[in-house]
């Protein structure tokens, strides 16, 4: 059986990775799609818990469909804002969204 | 307080009294005195030249509407306070038993903790008395100013200040607390002041005006005193509580004085009030300031010798009189401090005065030092317990002092009037008096204009004319070459020319004499004179002293008014002013002699109220039952009635003897032969050396100024002005400056250092701060999130670290 550790490793990966997406990338989609791997992260991170420390308590899965729903939530709203930026402003690019910027 | 209360219950009604005069004087001065300026003392307000003698000097001048408009509203305001007063009197009449029954109210004036200080009125026989006689001469005072202030430029101005010297006189009047009395008091002083300088123009005047208030100042002051001490002593001023209180007035008599071991707090206040009476009623030594009164206009010597300033100086002595008296009996002999410095000031200056009055020559002069001789006949009276005597002689002498002032005003304006005539007779017709008509201040000071005035010695050398411009600087006190129409030597023979003047001023004086039976100043003098002929017949000396120092003063008294009245009236006219002196015609001469007129019925009559029952023939016709009607009325003033002073035919004799000697003298010596043009008073040669004495007045301005000004002049200057001012206090200042101004230097330095540095640094500190955390805030989130990241990552390390997490796992 794969242990506990590989799935934290692969976790924190996805994390990581999601995490300098979203310093680093410039296109709101991008950084959107990283904020959803570090969400992903904290799946795999919930359910595997779940599996090794606590599978007689259902609560790791539930957790889980929680954050499915607020991720799917999220990029709903998101893309949404997305897409009326880029109809006002012709860009989907960070820093060029900066009308409130004192 | 209730309005319709004050004009319906009798009570209330006596506050009304002083507030017509009162109301009149604010009405004139606030809204109908509407002046400009013309030079001043000119009487040709039209052109715009100045007066050679003030140039560059303007006076307001009252518009011709404003002065007939303040004339009324004066006018209105005495004539209210009269018929009130009458009112008032009739009230009083109409009382059962009047004197314990009272007309009396009061409001609270000053609450001081457990104590309230209340001001109010009272009336009783005493205020009843007063409110006959001073109302009445009140206001023919008043019109009489009309005609005599008439071309005077500041005749507004002069109705308002006699409308408030008559207000202050009735709230005086009126008043049923010595607090109250001493505003009246206060205020008439100041408008004494006022009115003596009302020809402010003059230095003689302004002078005359300082002194006199400076020297009823200092006798104020002691006045003051023993009202203060009244009132700490009994915490009360009312005249009912203290007067009118046996117990009060025993515990005030049994009780040792604070100061001068040996007498008693009675005493002491009494003796103080006096002193206030002596400055007021100018007795001696405090008479100085009243003949220099004279520099006023003449209605205002009539106010303050009869009707007000002098009259309140007697009256509160009168109304204080159960006090002074408490512990003494002076009908048996038994004399106080306050009353033995009556009996002698008054005796005192009642003769001294009297002496000085036989050698004046200027007509009001006589009258002013015959005020002070007649007041002290009231003093002494009080000292010797006269007081009904002294009452009665106060209202009457008021009557005919009033009329004789008055008389001699109307004398002095015809003397002005003849002498503008004879000065511009070559230049103009006969028939022009109307603007001719002038006053005494226009005189003086006009005729440098007229060139060649009849200037004539009025000093003792008596010389007659004296043209010579080295004379005239000596003889004229205002101005070289002025003509002085008060002086007697220029009159003679006015009765001619002036006759309703000289009838009335022939009542005045005999009346003034004391001219037996028919005039009210025999009646009164001879009660008085009554009073201490029962005494010294009973050996008591201060009823003797006070009898034979009257006595001879009276003899003067009808002495001198024989003089001034022959040397003013009869004989021959001096000068050619005298010879056309007259006072001019139509109303402003009617409203002169009305008052006169009227004035002399009550110099005759107002004497038959105080006729003595047993007084041979007549005593039964004027006081039926057996007692003095005047003393019977006044009587209930105090809280035990004074008995009758049994009669004797020596006082009415006396007063028949001196009266009538006196005046026989005077006629003899004056009206036998009289005088001519430049011919010496006869009193010269007779008295000899004694005359310049006389002239002088003893020379007590003289030593006055010697004694009391010039010291004090010199340590105002050397040592209050030079030592204490300049050496003392300044030199204290400026090193009190100095050290400030040290003590502020290094202040300032630490301002600027310490205050000034944490004051500047710290929004300094701020704003560097801020510059720097500035550059954080960029905007970019993603900057921000990689902070939130690595700060994170750091804590989670130290979290890891410090929780010994890295090192359990195996």
């Amino acid at each position: 059986m794969v242990p506990l550790w590989m799935y934290l490793l692969v976790a924190a990966a996805l994390f990581c990775i999601g995490t300098y997406g979203v310093l680093s990338r410039r296109n709101a989609v991008a950084i959107l799609m990283s904020v959803e791997l570090m969400l992903t992260a904290v799946n795999i991170n919930l359910i595997a818990f779940w599996r090794y420390l606590a599978p007689d308590n259902m609560a790791g899965q539930a957790f889980a469909a929680f954050v499915f729903v607020v991720a799917a939530a999220e990029a709903a709203v998101g893309l949404a804002i997305i897409i009326a930026v880029y109809r006002s402003r012709r860009s989907v690019i960070v820093e060029d969204v900066n009308l409130l910027k004192g | 307080m209730d309005l319709n209360l004050l004009l319906t219950d009798k009570n209330w009604l006596p506050w009304l009294i002083p507030v017509g005069p009162l109301l009149a004087f604010f009405i004139i001065t606030l809204v109908t005195n509407r002046s400009r300026l013309v030079p001043a003392t000119s009487h040709d307000y039209s052109g715009d030249g100045q007066h050679p003698a003030y140039p560059g000097l303007g006076v307001p001048v009252v518009t011709p509407a404003g002065r007939v408009i303040s004339i009324i509203v004066g006018m209105s305001g005495i004539v209210m306070a009269w018929l009130i007063s009458l009112r008032v009197v009739g009230n009083a009449f109409s009382i059962e038993d009047f004197g314990k029954k009272v007309m009396e109210s009061a409001v609270t004036w000053l609450s001081t903790g457990t104590t309230t200080f209340e001001m109010g009125v009272l009336v009783d026989p005493l205020t009843t008395i007063m409110l006959i006689m001073v109302p009445l001469a009140c206001t023919m005072i008043f019109i009489y100013a009309i005609g005599y202030a008439a071309h005077d430029p500041r005749q507004a101005r002069f109705f308002a200040l006699i409308s408030l010297f008559a207000g202050a006189m009735l709230t005086l009047v009126v008043a049923d607390n010595l607090l109250l009395l001493f505003v009246g008091w206060e205020v008439m002083g100041l408008c004494s002041y006022l009115l003596i300088g009302f020809w402010y123009e003059k230095p003689s005047a302004y002078k005359a005006a300082q002194k006199a208030f400076m020297t009823t100042r200092v006798a104020d002051v002691i006045m003051l005193l023993g009202i203060v001490y009244l009132y700490a002593s009994t915490g009360t001023l009312s005249f009912r509580d203290i007067v009118y209180n046996q117990e009060v007035l025993d515990a005030l008599a049994n009780t040792p004085a604070i100061i001068f071991g040996g007498i008693s707090a009675a005493s002491l206040i009494g003796v103080f009030l006096i002193i206030g009476t002596i400055g007021k009623s100018a007795q001696f030594p405090m008479h100085v300031w009243l003949p220099d009164a004279m520099e006023g206009p003449t209605p205002v010597s009539a106010m303050i010798h009869a009707a007000a300033m002098v009259s309140a100086g007697i009256y509160a002595i009168i109304r204080m009189y159960p006090l002074l008296e408490a512990g003494a009996h002076p009908h048996s002999g038994e004399f106080n401090a306050p009353l033995m410095l009556m009996a002698v000031v008054g005796s005192v200056t009642a003769l001294f005065a009297a002496t000085i009055a036989v050698a004046q020559n200027d007509v009001k002069k006589v009258l002013a030092y015959s005020t002070i001789s007649q007041l002290g006949f009231m003093v002494a009276a009080l000292g010797i317990g006269a007081y009904v005597a002294a009452t009665f002689h106060l209202i009457t002498h008021a009557f005919f002092k009033a009329l004789l002032f008055m008389a001699s005003g109307a004398v002095i304006h015809g003397m002005e009037h003849g002498h503008h005539h004879v000065a511009h007779a070559h230049g103009h017709g006969h028939d022009d008096h109307a603007h001719d008509h002038h006053d005494e201040h226009d005189v003086v000071h006009d005729h440098d204009e007229h060139g060649h005035p009849i200037a004539v010695a009025e000093n003792q050398h008596g010389h007659g004319h004296a043209p010579a411009p080295a004379k005239q600087m000596v003889v004229a006190s205002q101005m070289p070459g002025a003509f002085d129409p008060q002086d007697m030597m220029n009159m003679g023979g006015l009765s001619k020319t002036m006759p309703v003047t000289w009838i009335t001023f022939l009542i005045g004086g005999l009346s003034l004499a004391g001219f037996p039976l028919i005039t009210a100043g025999f009646w009164s003098k001879d009660e008085i004179l009554l009073d201490g002929w029962v005494g010294l017949s009973e050996g008591f000396g201060p009823h003797a002293l006070v009898f034979i120092c009257l006595a001879l003063a009276a003899f003067m008294t009808a002495f001198y008014t024989a003089r001034q009245l022959s040397l003013t009236f009869l004989g021959e006219p001096r000068t050619p002013a005298a010879k056309h002196a007259n006072l001019g015609m139509g109303a402003v001469s009617a409203t002169m002699t009305l008052p006169l007129i009227i004035l002399s019925v009550f110099a005759i009559f107002a004497g038959f109220v105080g006729v003595h029952p047993d007084f041979p023939l007549i005593g039964g016709l004027f006081s039926p039952n057996r007692e003095i009607p005047f003393k019977e009325f006044l009587g209930g003033t105090l809280l035990v009635k004074p008995e009758l002073v049994p009669f004797s035919i020596i006082a009415p004799l006396a007063s028949f003897a001196v009266a009538l000697g006196g005046l026989a003298l005077g006629f003899w010596m004056y009206a036998r032969k009289p005088l001519k043009a430049g011919q010496p008073d006869p009193m010269v040669a007779i008295l000899g050396p004694v005359y310049p004495v006389l002239k002088n007045k003893y020379y007590f301005d003289e030593l006055y100024t010697t004694v009391i000004v010039k010291p004090l002049q010199w340590f105002s200057r050397e040592v209050a002005y030079v030592f204490l001012d300049k050496g003392v206090i300044d030199g204290f200042l400026h090193l009190t400056g100095r050290v400030f101004t040290w003590l502020g230097d290094i202040i300032k330095m630490l301002n600027m250092w310490l205050i000034d540095g944490v004051g500047d640094g710290v929004p300094e500190l701020i704003q560097r701060f801020g510059g720097y955390f500035r550059r954080i805030q960029t905007g970019s989130v993603q900057q921000y999130m990689l902070i939130i990241a690595l700060a994170a990552l750091v804590i989670g390390i130290i979290f890891a670290l410090s929780s010994g997490v890295l090192q359990a796992s195996p």
